[in-house]
């Protein structure tokens, strides 16, 4: 035992021998890749001239940080492989489905409590960034994403240009309202509509087209659509957006402080936080009824067919399905889930802009689903919530300006991580964090189809 | 040859690719309720007649004429042709000029189904969903184009238990009936190509085209799938036009075989007539052309 | 006819800036069929390492003639920006190569938020001016009331791209280099059994797109005299469009689609809206894709039933 134990030690040794060399290696490389960028900042004189201010503490960081994380990455991995290498016992799939039904009960119920609970824990002062910024901002990405998911992950169609419907939901509420007085309950299922109808016309001359050149030009139609927006000033206002988009009621009833406001009709003391709240269970249900009518969808034909469009094409033609008619559905659906979720950002926010619908917002709910695992429902959730709650969670650490200096602000590195993050995620799991699929139908027992069998479409 | 009540007629079909003759003005007739093999070496155009025959490919010129019922005359065709549709009803039954449907439709309303050289399933949906995806058509119709399905119409679910009975046959048929919930990727390559088969058969088609079907197998599921094709013949009426290198396999179950070479109709007739064949000999053991004619020459004396 | 003939100088000064980032979109798309989104972004990338590089040099060390120093430039961006996309691919898109489709290109788009990101954060959000250079300006002649102009910068630019696109020519098309990377085109697995070394053949093509656009970023930052860390988006996606209107995987398509986007981009602007000449582009990328999948001088592909 003891020889053993001997002998592994120079073999442990020369382990991390090699990892500290190949970690050395990688730091070098850092070091190369940082200085040309890192190592000297522009700036401007006041004579506007550029200067340079050199910034070497900033290359310190980036080679200390890759040195650490090759190293890390090369002494945790072998452990961590060994470790789910080990065979893991399986529930049976009966008891699984009845855990994964109980489990999303859970899960539902919690989010209904949710407002309670933070209300209960932060207090009124701390309650509307909880509820807002976290739960709010997440739910919206949810529901984007499920309803991509119907167009990537089940029909397999990669649209790139998503933020357009969004857009279409939004501007249509905004000028529904500003110029026919509609309420917001009126804008909502109109603007799902013509989310629909744009999803619809923008389908029909891409349906020839297969893969990436698929995704390029949904990006082009994207794109198009909020140059469109930018440049059409007399209807849309261009860059300066439109403002005073009416609020949603509570069936009829304003959130604000008037006799006939929501507060004063059941006695509460008037707060902002009633809306905020009342925003929150509006767009929970709407990501419910996207998740509701998703999973219902995928039980019906459109959705098998949808499912078996993404495996194979020329197959389903041969079997008599109108893959052309099947892919706009696809589109216009999904199109529809967003133009609602627009429409509720719209009322939400009470103002847009064409900046809240650029490709990075496409990116985004695109990398949700892919990162989730296409067409799986929770994984597309659990994608949003560690995407977005994970790059909001960055305003929470104000405590690294003690470590970094007070010019240090961690909501700059927003989006330098996300990016970060989806390159990591795929590296990790190339198929999101749920490549599985489960079944639509079953005779005997319900049984997880392999990740590796699920095809990724050609569009 | 049993040209008495052809199914399908191809008449003076040609199909190039850019400069490429891939099918010359080629005709033959398929049989209702017959096994016609399509046979020839490879590159001889079986695939683009199939190809031509179930719309995927718009064929340069000729008439794919597929009569349900009966043979209608031929100047009810030629009504037909001259009308510019794509079908139509005659006294003897629907009509459908194949040339002019797209791939689908000549699956949904022509009811001609087919299978693949390479095979197609939809590997990460299990076997019983494979089947069922077959049955969208008359599903799609009952669950109302979503509407009704979606909010849970009694008239969807009794249509979808159906669809699973059907299913359930069709797995017994092909012997899976075990493995309704494994996915289609995970079967092994001969019930892979049997299920192919019960997933055509799950349209309810009129004739079945097969694009070699015995690929790859060996002798055993050989025996299996020619056992499955007959007895799926003698019980559906079905007409079944086939590629196939395997010549065991098309001269046990065809009536009826068409040789290609080039593009061409070589012979044309039963398998013992066309197995005698001079130039089909010629043509699968790559005989000059020259030596072809002599070997008729002496057969004429 | 003086206006048109300007908006045509203008037109190709800009096309060839186009065209050589097009080389690296349509030399990876041939290769590993992968749309590399971040490519874009090492454009962008290459603008401020070239800027950085020029004031080093000029301010830093002071090197006087102007033309020695833009040469020490052009080869110092050539090799970082190299290094940067080679960096990239070892590390964000090769261990995806051969699986899940989407998963290299989610990467690649991850990438490019990384960089755009990357660059605003250490040098910040502000355009930053570039040093004016080569700005004389000839006059060619001198029409009724409108003079045709060529400015130095712009001979510069046309004929530095002239140069550098004959000695790649040359590269990939005479030498073993370029030998092995049509063959691992055609079949890499094949190319592999015969010897060839994918992965280096895959990484200099990377490689040399990226040094390609280096060239592109110098020219981009001499011309429009500024550079800003959202310049790789917009020029990325009409380079892209460029390399697809000249049939993707076509390296002479690649250059004709990049002058044709200049010049269209120039024209429209000169003629009809300087506000959508963006919409202008991407419609045509729309239009090409649809219509013209093959492009103009790429293959045509058929449906394999």
């Amino acid at each position: 035992m003891a020889i053993v134990a001997a002998a592994e030690r120079p073999a442990v040794a020369s382990r991390l021998a090699a990892a500290l060399r190949d970690a050395a290696g990688t730091a070098l490389l850092a070091l190369g890749l940082a200085v040309p960028i890192l190592a000297l900042r522009i700036d401007v004189n006041i004579n506007n001239q550029p200067i340079l201010r050199p910034r070497w503490d900033y290359v310190a960081i980036a080679v200390g940080l890759a040195f650490a994380a090759r190293l890390a990455h090369l002494l945790v991995r072998p452990t961590l492989t060994a470790r789910t290498a080990r065979p893991q016992p399986a529930a049976p799939t009966a008891v699984r489905a009845r855990l994964g039904q109980a489990l999303s009960l859970v899960g539902i119920a919690l989010l209904i409590l949710y407002p309670l609970i933070v209300l209960e824990l932060v207090g009124q002062a701390g309650a509307v960034k909880w509820i807002d910024n976290f739960g709010v901002q997440i739910l919206i990405y949810v529901m984007l994403g499920w309803g991509l998911n119907i167009v990537v992950g089940l029909a397999g169609l990669l649209d790139l240009g998503y933020a357009a419907f969004y857009a279409v939901g939004a501007y249509s509420t905004a000028l529904l309202s500003e110029n026919l007085g509609f309420g917001f309950w009126l804008c909502l299922p109109l603007a799902g509509i013509f989310a629909a109808l744009w999803g619809i016309m923008l389908g029909f001359p891409v349906l020839r087209l297969r893969g990436d050149y698929l995704a390029i030009v949904t990006l082009a139609f994207g794109e198009i659509i909020r140059l469109v927006l930018i440049n059409w000033v007399p209807v849309t206002n261009g860059y300066a957006g439109i403002s005073g988009i009416p609020r949603p009621s509570f069936f009829g009833l304003p959130f604000n402080a008037s006799d006939e406001g929501f507060a004063a009709f059941f006695g509460f003391e008037f707060s902002p936080l009633h809306r905020t709240i009342f925003l929150f269970y509006v767009i929970l249900a709407l990501a419910l009824l996207t998740n509701w009518v998703t999973l219902r969808l995928r039980r019906l034909p459109i959705g098998r067919a949808w499912e078996a469009l993404r495996e194979d094409e020329v197959a389903c033609r041969s079997l008599g399905i109108n893959t052309t008619s099947t892919k706009l559905t696809a589109f216009a659906i999904g199109a529809g889930f967003g133009g609602f979720a627009g429409s509720f950002f719209a009322a939400r926010q009470g103002f847009i802009s064409p900046e809240s619908f650029t490709f990075m917002e496409s990116a985004v709910v695109v990398a949700i689903v892919v990162l989730g695992g296409m067409g799986s429902q929770l994984g597309v959730a659990v994608a949003a919530v560690a995407m977005i709650g994970g790059t909001e969670l960055l305003r929470e650490l104000d405590w690294l300006k003690d470590v970094f200096g007070p010019d240090f602000d961690p909501t700059q590195y927003r989006m330098l991580l996300f990016g970060l993050a989806m390159v990591l995620v795929m590296l990790w799991k190339p198929r999101g964090l749920i490549g599985t699929r489960s079944p639509s139908i079953h005779l005997r027992e319900r049984r997880a189809v392999k990740a590796g069998l699920v095809k990724e479409g050609h569009g | 040859m049993s040209a008495a009540d052809p199914l399908l007629a191809v008449e003076h079909l040609t199909m190039r690719f850019g400069g490429l003759i891939a099918i010359d003005d080629l005709s033959f007739t398929a049989a209702r309720g017959e096994i016609t093999a399509l046979i020839g070496p490879n590159g001889a155009g079986k695939t683009t007649v199939f190809n031509c025959a179930t719309g995927f490919y718009k064929p340069s010129s000729g008439r794919l004429v597929l009569s349900h019922g009966g043979r209608p005359a031929t100047d009810e065709i030629d009504v037909l042709t001259e009308s510019g549709r794509r079908w139509g009803i005659t006294p003897a039954g629907p009509v459908f000029l194949l040339e002019r449907m797209p791939d689908h439709e000549v699956a949904a309303r022509a009811k001609v189904a087919r299978t693949f050289q390479n095979i197609r399933l939809f590997s990460g949906m299990t076997v019983l969903e494979n089947l069922i995806v077959a049955q969208h058509n008359p599903l799609m119709l009952a669950s109302g184009w979503t509407v009704l399905g979606l909010i849970g119409a009694r008239r969807y679910a009794t249509a979808e238990r159906a669809a699973v009975e059907r299913a359930r046959y069709w797995l017994d048929q092909i012997g899976l009936g075990d493995r309704a919930d494994d996915a289609a990727g995970e079967l092994p390559y001969g019930a892979q190509r049997r299920l192919e088969i019960a997933r055509a058969m799950c349209t309810e088609p009129q004739l079945l085209c097969l694009d070699e079907p015995a690929a790859g197998l060996n002798p055993r599921e050989t025996a299996r799938l020619t056992e499955l094709l007959l007895s799926i013949r003698r019980a559906h009426s079905l007409s079944i036009l086939l590629i196939e290198h395997d010549m065991s396999v098309v001269m046990e179950i065809s009536d009826h075989v068409v040789v290609l070479d080039y593009g061409q109709k070589i012979a044309d007739g039963s398998p013992d007539a066309v197995r005698n064949d001079p130039r089909v000999v010629a043509a699968y053991l790559g005989v000059e052309d020259r030596e072809v004619d002599k070997v008729e020459a002496e057969i004429a004396e | 006819m003086e206006y048109f003939l300007q908006q045509l100088i203008n037109g190709l000064t800009l096309g060839s800036i186009y065209g050589l980032i097009a080389i690296g979109y349509t030399m990876v798309f041939g290769i590993i069929g992968m749309v590399n989104f971040a490519h874009g972004d090492v454009f962008m990338l290459s603008t401020f390492i070239a800027l950085i590089i020029l004031m080093v040099l000029t301010q830093v060390i002071g090197i006087t003639p102007l033309a020695l120093a833009l040469f020490i430039v052009l080869i110092a961006a050539m090799l970082l920006t190299s290094l940067w996309a080679w960096a990239i691919e070892r590390l964000a898109y090769r261990p995806l190569r051969g699986s899940f489709r989407l998963a290299p290109l989610i990467s690649a788009i991850g990438m490019s938020i990384f960089l755009s990101n990357l660059v605003q954060v250490t040098q910040g959000p502000r355009y930053k001016p570039a040093p004016t250079i080569a700005s004389e300006v000839i006059t060619l002649f001198q029409g009724a009331d409108y003079s045709v102009t060529v400015s130095q910068k712009q001979i510069l630019i046309v004929a530095v791209t002239a140069v550098l696109l004959a000695g790649f020519w040359y590269l990939v098309q005479f030498t073993a280099i370029g030998r092995a990377q049509r063959a691992c085109e055609q079949d890499r697995k094949m190319a592999a059994l015969l010897g060839v070394n994918v992965n280096a053949t895959i990484s200099l093509t990377f490689v040399l797109g990226a040094a390609l656009a280096a060239v592109a970023g110098l020219m981009f930052m001499i011309y429009y005299g500024v550079v800003h860390f959202n310049d790789g988006f917009v020029p990325g996606v009409k380079a892209f469009t460029a390399a697809v209107l000249g049939g993707i995987g076509s390296l002479p398509g690649a250059v004709l689609g990049g002058l044709l986007i200049g010049l269209i981009e120039t024209l429209w602007s000169a003629y009809f809206s300087i506000d959508y000449k963006d919409v202008a582009t991407f419609s045509i990328l729309a239009i090409t894709l649809v219509f013209l999948p093959s492009g103009l001088l790429g293959k045509p592909e058929v449906e394999k039933v």
